[in-house]
């Protein structure tokens, strides 16, 4: 079985907090890392690899820089990474990111299965699954909890909905989207962490993977952020004191005002 | 690209400190870009000397926008219930064909739908398209994408809203990209420019600690999924008028590559966290499952859902479908009390949007407590019970 990793490069949610005193964001000690969802996704992979052989291949869209997330995903199981990047893809959304992500699997040839996580922790937009899906015509389900079964091109699989969930069975090739509770992601092994170094990475631009240039970037993009800004900060704050009896009575009068 | 002025460079630093992305720094006095720049555009608002600008290329509108008109809502139904962000969606879905004076119409997909249309009219719709057949039974994004967009294509709305729920952050961006425009998720507010028709949709980014405001400029309609909870739905008025239309899709159409096998419920208490308009949570601070049991009277005392961290979560002491955070749901209800819950980041990013937030915790520095409109410090074995105690002697009396 041939698996497609998506994986994407983020800030870390942690550390991105907003200064109380200035209402800017701190950025201090901003690391980046490989998104969380897609960790899981990567060792969702590497297990159906364990289990009915081929391969895994990561494939990152984004700055000379991603190719880290890249070489810790081949510490962690992945045998081939593919780092498509170029200046021209900066500012692209999630039309313009499918597209790019869209032609450089293409380029990187057939697939059985492309897993992603269910979403980037910095844009939390959780598009680009669906959308990528669409774009290579090929069935997807978003939010995978667990992987039961693959035999002759049908997937058994659990997707998590708000109220429970849903077992599926998915014709192949197909895109999957996870969520946290699929699997614990292993630590690099050291044989892995020995591969990751030596591994060398394929690198795509615009141009290797034909990209129209009026689909990429920010100019092929369908939506345009045009503001950023802090929240409104949160309303007044009250400590309460006294005694346990005393706080628990401020409390309740203070749910009576709302209700 | 990111272009810098360096003869208007003060270098200052404010695009420094703005930038997520450590994409900018200032050397040598003046502003310089790196690779990291996703060009996001908040170091151009923030530099006060007007230094920085991104350029864009002129794009060619997609075609006339004269042709599509309307706002047009997703109905989301499954086992017999119209989720109750479908009413949220009709209440601000009005107040925009308001202000554009345009119609507005719901799209109802399923099976056995009885008299649900005539509900979404009640709620505010002018319009529900309404599909009843069985092969819409179980949610497919297949089945559920393809009708969609059909019926979108064929009545041209330029507003195009979703919940954003597990239903609609599922199959409405495979939409968006069929119909070649541009979808923006998680909206918490909407507002139209009058001059342009342009619809203003903000939504949080980096776990709620950022907000952005996003148009789509080139391509009709413009759509958006939004969050349950946010916005205020309509008074139900049986007097509504309103008109019922049939859609027959093409069969090949309902057609799914992905099949049900089996649909299971797992919520313990039948309410939705996401729905919920009062959640109690517990964290590790309860000890064990029978402290979480606590957290449940108090609940119930409040006619409120449990919700629960993620060390709650691990430790099983209840599912996860009740998880708040970041890998668990966002939630935002009127009321979210915390109890001996630390207020990781990663759980705050998930209920930092409540109206009211109450924590308890015998940590006074806790972090969960810069985020509380109202603290209590002290022992919840202690506090929780009487708090359901006085609730319920209230009720009663
Ligand atoms: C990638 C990633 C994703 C994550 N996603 C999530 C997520 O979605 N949701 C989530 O919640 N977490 C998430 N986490 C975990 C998060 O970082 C925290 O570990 C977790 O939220 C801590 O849960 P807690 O507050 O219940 O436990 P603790 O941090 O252990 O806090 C327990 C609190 O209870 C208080 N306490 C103890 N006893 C009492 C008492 N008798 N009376 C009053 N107070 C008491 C303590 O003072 C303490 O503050 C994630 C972490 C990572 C790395
Ligand atoms: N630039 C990218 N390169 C590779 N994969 C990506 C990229 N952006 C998003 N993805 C994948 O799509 C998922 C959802 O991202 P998003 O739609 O941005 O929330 C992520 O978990 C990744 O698996």
């Amino acid at each position: 079985m041939n698996i497609i990793v998506c994986v994407k490069q983020v800030p870390d949610a942690k550390d991105v907090r907003l200064d109380p005193k200035t209402n800017t964001l701190s950025r201090e000690g901003v690391e980046s890392i490989m998104n969380p969802y897609d960790r899981h996704a990567l060792e969702a992979a590497v297990q159906l690899k364990e289990n009915y052989g081929g391969t895994v291949t990561v494939v990152s869209m984004g700055p000379p820089q991603a190719e880290e997330v890249l070489r810790e995903a081949v510490s962690c199981g992945a045998d081939e990474a593919v780092l498509v990047s170029d200046r021209a893809f900066a500012g692209a959304d999630t039309w313009a990111t499918t597209y790019t992500l869209m032609k450089a699997i293409k380029k990187i040839g057939t697939f059985d299965l492309i897993i992603c996580g269910k979403q980037a922790i910095d844009g939390d937009t959780a598009q680009v699954g669906p959308g990528l899906a669409h774009r290579l015509n090929i069935p997807f389900v978003t939010c995978i909890r667990n992987i039961t079964n693959c035999e002759d091109s049908l997937l058994k699989a659990e997707r998590l909905m708000d109220d429970g969930y849903d077992v599926l069975e998915i014709q192949l090739p197909a895109l999957l989207t996870v969520v946290k509770d699929i699997n614990e992601p292993r630590v690099p092994s050291l044989k892995g962490k020995m591969k990751a170094k030596k591994i060398s990475i394929t690198s795509m631009s615009a141009e290797d993977i034909g990209a129209n240039p009026e689909q990429i970037g920010l100019n092929g993009s369908t939506t345009q952020v045009v503001r950023v800004f802090s929240p409104e900060p949160r309303g007044e704050k009250t400590m309460l004191t006294g005694s346990v009896a005393e706080q628990v009575e401020q409390l309740i009068e203070k749910l009576e005002a709302i209700q | 690209m990111l272009q810098i002025n360096i003869d208007a460079c003060i270098g200052c630093g404010l695009c420094e400190e703005e930038c997520t992305y450590e994409a900018i720094s200032v050397v040598d006095g003046i502003a310089e870009v790196n690779d990291k720049c996703t060009l996001c555009g908040s170091c151009v608002d923030v530099c006060e000397v007007e230094a920085l600008h991104i350029e864009r290329e002129e794009k060619q509108v997609q075609s006339d926008f004269g042709d599509w008109s309307g706002v047009c809502v997703f109905a989301e139904h499954r086992n017999g219930r119209i989720a109750p962000v479908t009413f949220e969606l009709l209440g601000i879905g009005r107040q925009l064909a308001d202000d554009l004076e345009v119609k507005l119409s719901a799209v109802l997909l399923g099976s056995d739908l009885s008299d649900k249309a005539s509900k979404l009219i009640a709620f505010g719709a002018d319009t529900v398209y309404q599909v009843d057949d069985t092969a819409l039974e179980d949610f497919t994004d297949d089945a559920y994408g393809n009708v969609f967009e059909d019926i979108v294509r064929e009545h041209k709305p330029e507003i195009v809203l979703a919940g954003a729920t597990a239903i609609g952050r599922s199959f409405i961006p495979q939409v968006a990209t069929a119909l070649e425009t541009g979808l923006t998720a998680d909206c918490t507010e909407l507002a139209i420019r009058k001059e342009d028709r342009t619809l203003l949709q903000t939504r949080p980014a980096f776990g709620g600690n950022v907000m952005a405001t996003i148009e789509c400029p080139y391509s009709r309609p413009q759509m958006a999924t939004v969050r349950p909870m946010v916005m205020k739905s309509l008074p139900e008025d049986q007097g509504r008028k309103g008109e019922i239309i049939s859609y027959t899709p093409k069969p090949e159409r309902l057609q799914s590559r992905v099949k049900v096998l089996n649909s299971v419920k797992e919520d313990r208490d039948q309410i939705n966290i996401t729905e919920a308009e009062i959640i109690v949570s517990g964290g590790r601070g309860l000890d064990d499952e029978k402290g979480f049991a606590l957290i449940r009277e108090l609940a119930d005392a409040l006619g409120g859902a449990v919700g629960a961290s993620r060390a709650a979560v691990d430790s099983e002491w209840i599912p996860y479908p009740h998880q708040v955070g970041q890998t668990g749901k966002t939630v935002c209800p009127k009321l979210y009390i915390a109890c001996g819950i630390s207020g990781a980041i990663q759980h705050i990013v998930g209920m930092q949007s409540s109206d009211m937030i109450v924590a308890i915790n015998k940590d006074p520095d806790a972090p969960i407590f810069d985020v509380a409109t109202c603290g209590i410090v002290g022992d919840l074995f202690e506090v929780v019970p009487m708090l359901t105690e006085k609730i319920k002697e209230r009720k009663t009396s």
